[in-house]
């Protein structure tokens, strides 16, 4: 319950919304609950002999408080809910702007399905606590207390004798509620098995079929599907009871008022009228008590919610500008040197990088080769900021990384990530990603540098294709050029391109990199690949190795040291016969 | 992981075809559905009988001071009572339970029709959107079948006998009441058309704010190496705006209807005062019938506004349904035979007779570039052991697709001791073949139910054995719970190596005649690396055995070696007379030769 306090900022930043609000539900009340007393007096009147205008009257105060009632409770929604949904508003926002400044790190030990379980689950949870949670409450409490007065007010006795079996309503409303869930729990839980079992059969289903167990598959997911079937129908014999109950306790009141306030009109001691209102008054009631063990739940499972939501909102992002950030740097120039650079992943014993130690000039070029799992990623990855080294420092122009501002640094950076991720948006949308605003012109240039500019034209609507599920599918070497394109159009000072030609057919890697000489000049460029051809006129190669450099050197250099990088282009030599044989 | 895109189709408006699909499958339970019905029926008289009653009670007995009848009528009340209660109990569980079996019986169907669908189909349509028809589509069907058919006639049958008491009571009251019932009418169509809008619009910005959200969590790093997180927040805020503004609209519908209903209600109220009451006056109406008549209108505003909840209930329905049904009918098999041939005894000898083969359907276009086997033709004596080498992409695998029959070729034949496998069933041929998979598969269960299947003619004797012939009984038996060690999710439990072996005993136990091993590509340390050696020996042992080669010493003592290139058959021999060949197998030797040599110092390196 506590974290629901969490929420008061966002709540008082509405108060004055609310609190008419909660104006609105008094005014409401205030003429809901004179209607029965209006009717009663209208049925004693009939006996008095009364007139046709005097009906009318009557009959009119009924409407007229009504509809008064009606205005009343037209503005309660207007103020509370509406109030609840901007909060919503609110917290989502706050929601999406934290989540996505938090460590990338954070993104690899979490699966984003469970990220979004808060957006789509906790958050509409907690919406609907303030929102209907919040009315209904206040109007039950309040409906609740005025009706009771009345009652007693009108008879002692007959109230009290009425009023017994409701409190049950209330108590049994909550207890089944908390029978239901737990048995409901229970049943998410199979639910999940019966989705662990499918998912194993799709995914294992070759296996499943060259051993020919569809049968024995099909039994077990019966048995499963059995149990889920029983248990579900064992909570129904509880959930069933609950309607059944509910008549049953506001049945017995009314045959109550009936038989007892029928004895009290008979001695004389209570008027017909009266017994109508009281009927009335009963079928009123019966919703507040519905609505309290209902609110109980909804606050429960609320209060649920805020703890998950809590638990995100209160990581905090490491990599941010700091009080060591240095502001008056504007922008850089693109030196990039590694000092003695240790780095492992948190939930690792052993180190990924191990005493890097390199050192780019301004607008040279080096490349970095080594086998997969060598460190090569992990490396340029520090270069960005995506994660800070353990021991060590990352300089550019003789600066520690961190004393960058983060929008220098990662402005000043282009960077062509090995899986390139896409979004279903227009390729050029894609492209200009990264920048404010560009000129078409601009993005026909890189598109022309990357070499996608002629395949995109041939799309549908050209560079106004929307790529991603719903629209045109691209293959994985024109996604990588697109992403290339992305990067190339931030004109940045420093270019990282990891393994950016690996799907890229051989001829186009080539006219890429004839491309791309005249757009390298003076900025830093750093190319991971595993083909020789990607690296070998840069200044620098660098070969990693378990996440040391084991050799570096300039390509002549390196085939004459005849170690791994020698060995990566004999292989290389190989596969290009094969290719051709 | 669940796609939030499927959330935009929104939902589709009722369809009387897919209805009585739906309808089809509550037959079997049409004793049930009888029952709920009749009690529909008597409810539909005692609900309304209580006011009727009340009538009686003021009346006859209260105005007239009889109170020892007052208590006899009260006694009668409560009987109706505990019997109403306990009929809509009765009721409830009835159509709650043909709910569940129905559910039950789709889902089982479903499910049957996945197992028998072939592989092709499973290419095209990835796992997470299967299995979200076996389980959530499903389960989305419950509401409409619990609650939904039955009970519509029960707010329908409800209406008309408040309506018969009604009018037994008094036929001009019952219409001066009832002309208020146009106003609701209108009133709720009104509504529903304005809600089912603001409804739309409201799903429409969800599932764009989620496939924001998705998106954006899952190319977080884009996001930050771009520098973009202002930018992307203020296009998630419009977003998220819109979808404010769109409830805050639909708020204001449902704060001008709930109003709206309870005026029209007292418009009811309002008549039987000043019309009822008047009647009163003059002696037509007694004052019981004026107080029952107020308590009618109460009960039959529920029912009406309830048979519009429902329709809701049902056009969520027609979503899933179509969804479902689009599965079922998908009716990708692989061809069956007329005649199938038994296989009695078999010896294992394989040929492909110039097989030519594309990922495409019968009838697709298949163009040059489609072909992933040319032309292949080779024969496998039986007991033969023979590796298929070749760079990625050369076709490999596919020739373990046709082999198992998962996809029929286009052009040539494949044939098992001399039978063309089109004439097998594909069931009966894949009991004589065992593969071996690359990516190992483990199921939730214990490594003993992983090795066997759940297939309970093998028994514990016959798997221990096995696993000790192939080595793995060393690892197995260690752990706490030896063979009956449940295997956590994704194995996690497990190494790499020790799920590969797992995966040979499997093969081993089912004895086949035939096995298909691919070999994994995964680096395992060098210990392992020797048992596994060791145990691809054993298991090729006395039968015909086909192994999709990436490691160089199981090459080296294989009786032949095919070499694929492009999807064509290029060099075919032994070890040394291929490497003497100097051609493809010899620079294929060297490529292995030197990621061998690195992945060892790989290993080497990072030995825990």
């Amino acid at each position: 319950m506590r974290s629901l306090f969490e929420l008061k900022p966002y709540i008082l930043k509405y108060k004055k919304l609310i609190f008419l609000g909660i104006l609105s539900i008094l005014v409401s009340e205030a003429f809901y609950v004179v209607i029965p007393i209006l009717i009663g007096r209208a049925v004693d009147n009939l006996k008095l002999g009364i007139t046709g205008e005097k009906l009318l009257w009557f009959a009119s105060l009924v409407i007229g408080s009504t509809l008064l009632s009606g205005i009343a409770s037209f503005f309660t929604r207007q103020t509370i809910i509406v109030a609840s949904r901007k909060i919503e508003y609110d917290l989502r926002n706050d929601f999406y702007r934290h989540v996505q400044s938090l460590h990338y790190l954070y993104f690899r030990n979490k699966r984003v399905g469970d990220i979004m379980a808060y957006a789509t689950n906790d958050i509409p949870s907690v919406r609907n606590f303030l929102g209907p949670g919040i009315m209904y409450s206040i109007e039950t409490v309040i409906e609740f207390i005025v009706i009771l007065a009345i009652m007693f007010s009108m008879n002692f006795k007959l109230t009290l004798l009425t009023l017994m079996p409701l409190p049950l309503i209330s108590y049994l409303v909550y207890r089944v509620g908390k029978i239901l869930h737990e048995k409901y729990e229970d049943i998410q839980e199979h639910f999940g098995t019966i989705t662990t079992v499918a998912q194993e059969n799709i995914a294992g289903i070759r296996v499943v079929k060259s051993y020919v167990r569809e049968d024995y598959e099909v039994e077990k997911f019966r048995k499963l599907n059995f149990d889920y079937m029983m248990k579900n129908i064992k909570l129904i014999k509880v959930q069933s009871l609950t309607y059944p109950l509910m008549i049953l306790i506001t049945g017995i009141s009314i045959i109550i008022v009936v038989w007892y306030g029928g004895y009290q009109v008979i001695k004389g001691a209570m008027t017909l009228g009266q017994i109508t209102s009281f009927l009335i008054y009963l079928g009123y009631l019966i919703w507040p008590m519905i609505a309290f063990g209902w609110i109980v739940n909804l606050t429960q499972r609320a209060s649920a919610s805020m703890d998950r939501l809590l638990e995100v909102l209160k990581v905090e992002p490491q990599i941010r500008d700091t009080s060591e950030t240095d502001f008056s740097i504007k922008e850089i120039k693109g030196e990039v040197k590694f000092k003695n650079v240790w780095f492992k992943y948190p939930d690792s014993e052993s180190y990924v990088l191990k005493g890097i130690d390199f050192e780019i000039k301004q607008g040279q070029t080096v490349g970095i080769v080594g086998y997969t799992g060598s460190g090569k990623t992990t490396l340029v990855n520090l270069i960005p900021r995506l994660f800070d080294p353990d021991k060590g420092e990352v300089l550019i122009d003789g600066i520690n990384v961190k004393k960058i501002p983060l929008k220098v640094l990662r402005e000043s950076i282009g960077y062509v990530q090995q899986e390139v991720f896409l979004f279903s948006d227009s390729v050029k949308n894609n492209i200009t990603f990264g920048v404010d605003s560009v000129s078409d012109e601009e993005v026909f240039e890189v598109a022309k540098i990357a070499h996608i500019y002629d395949e995109v034209l041939e799309f549908p609507n050209g560079f106004d294709t929307v790529v991603g599920e719903r629209g045109i599918t691209l293959s994985g070497g024109q996604r990588q050029r697109v992403g290339l394109a992305r990067a190339l159009i931030k004109k940045p000072k420093i270019l990282i391109l990891d393994d950016s030609f690996s799907s890229v057919d051989a001829y186009t890697e080539e006219m890429i990199l004839k491309n791309l000489k005249e757009f390298r000049k003076g900025r830093t460029t750093i190319i991971i690949s595993h083909r020789i051809t990607a690296v070998k006129d840069a200044d620098l190669i660098i070969v990693l190795d378990d996440g040391k450099i084991v050799e570096r050197g300039t390509h002549d250099e390196l085939l004459e040291l005849g170690g791994i990088y020698a060995d990566l282009y004999l292989k290389q030599i190989l596969e290009e016969e094969l290719e051709k044989m | 992981m669940h796609d939030f895109r499927d959330d935009e189709i929104l939902g589709k408006a009722y369809d009387s075809r897919l209805m009585k699909r739906l309808l089809k499958y509550v037959k079997p339970y049409w004793k049930q559905v009888l029952i709920s019905i009749l009690l529909v029926l008597i409810l539909a008289v005692l609900n309304p009988l209580r006011p009727y009653i009340t009538k009686f009670a003021i009346d006859d007995y209260i105005l007239k001071s009889d109170y020892s009848g007052l208590t006899k009528l009260t006694l009668l009340l409560l009987g109706i009572l505990f019997l109403q209660g306990g009929l809509q109990y009765l009721l409830s569980y009835i159509t709650e339970w043909i709910g569940q079996k129905t559910i039950f019986d789709l889902r089982m169907e479903i499910f049957n029709h996945l197992q028998r669908l072939a592989l092709r189909f499973f290419d095209k349509n990835p796992t997470g959107r299967l299995v979200t028809r076996v389980t959530n589509d499903v389960e989305s069907l419950n509401e409409m079948y619990s609650s939904g058919i039955v009970l519509v006639f029960g707010d329908i049958f409800t209406i008309l006998g408040i309506l018969y008491f009604m009018f037994k009571l008094s036929f001009e009251l019952s219409l001066v009441t009832l002309s208020v019932l146009p106003l609701l009418f209108y009133a709720t169509f009104l509504f529903r058309k304005k809600a089912r809008e603001a409804y739309r619009e409201v799903r429409t910005l969800i599932a764009r704010i989620n496939a924001f959200l998705q998106e954006r969590f899952s190319g977080i790093s884009v996001v930050q190496v771009f520098h973009r997180e202002e930018k992307e927040f203020e296009k998630f805020d419009r977003i998220n705006a819109k979808y404010r503004d769109a409830n805050i609209k639909s708020i204001f519908y449902y704060a001008v209807f709930y109003p709206a209903v309870e005026l029209i209600s007292a418009l009811g109220i309002g008549l039987i005062i000043w019309y009822g009451g008047g009647e009163v006056i003059k002696g037509t109406v007694t004052i019981g019938v004026l107080i029952s008549f107020l308590q009618y209108t109460e009960m039959f505003f529920r029912p009406v506004r309830d048979l519009s909840e429902k329709y809701n209930i049902f056009q969520t329905a027609m979503a899933s349904a179509e969804r479902i049904f689009k599965l079922l009918d998908t009716k990708i098999f692989i061809k069956q035979p007329e005649n199938p041939v038994k296989l009695e005894k078999l010896c294992g000898e394989i040929e492909f007779e110039n097989v030519w083969f594309a990922y495409k359907h019968d009838g697709e276009m298949i163009s040059d570039d489609d072909w992933i086997l040319k032309n292949v033709s080779f024969k496998i004596n039986a007991g033969e052991k023979v590796a298929i080498v070749g760079a990625t992409g050369s076709g490999k695998s596919t020739i373990i697709n046709l082999i198992c029959k998962f996809y029929t070729v286009q052009k040539g034949r494949i044939l098992i001791d001399g039978i063309d496998i089109k004439n097998i069933d594909e069931k009966e041929l894949r009991k004589h073949i065992a593969v071996v998979l690359q990516d190992v598969l483990l199921f939730s269960g214990d490594i003993f139910t992983n090795i066997t299947l759940g297939n309970e003619n093998i028994k514990i004797e016959k798997v221990i054995e096995s696993a000790r012939l192939i080595g793995a009984d060393q690892f197995i038996e260690r752990l706490p719970n030896g063979y009956f060690e449940v295997v956590q999710e994704r194995g996690a439990n497990l190494s790499v190596g020790e799920k590969q072996l797992i995966s040979f005993v499997r093969a081993l136990v089912y004895d086949p005649k035939i096995l298909v091993l691919d070999e994994a590509t995964s680096s395992v340390d060098v210990e392992t690396e020797r048992v596994i050696q060791n145990a691809i020996g054993k298991l090729l042992e006395n039968r015909t055995a086909i192994v999709i080669a990436h490691r160089l010493s199981t090459i080296q003592n294989v009786d032949k070696i095919i070499v694929l290139h492009k999807g064509e058959v290029r060099e075919i021999g032994t070890h040394d007379e291929l490497l003497a060949l100097k051609g493809i197998y010899y620079r294929l030797y060297q490529l292995q030769y030197k990621e061998r040599k690195s992945k060892l110092v790989n290993v080497s390196g990072t030995a825990k």
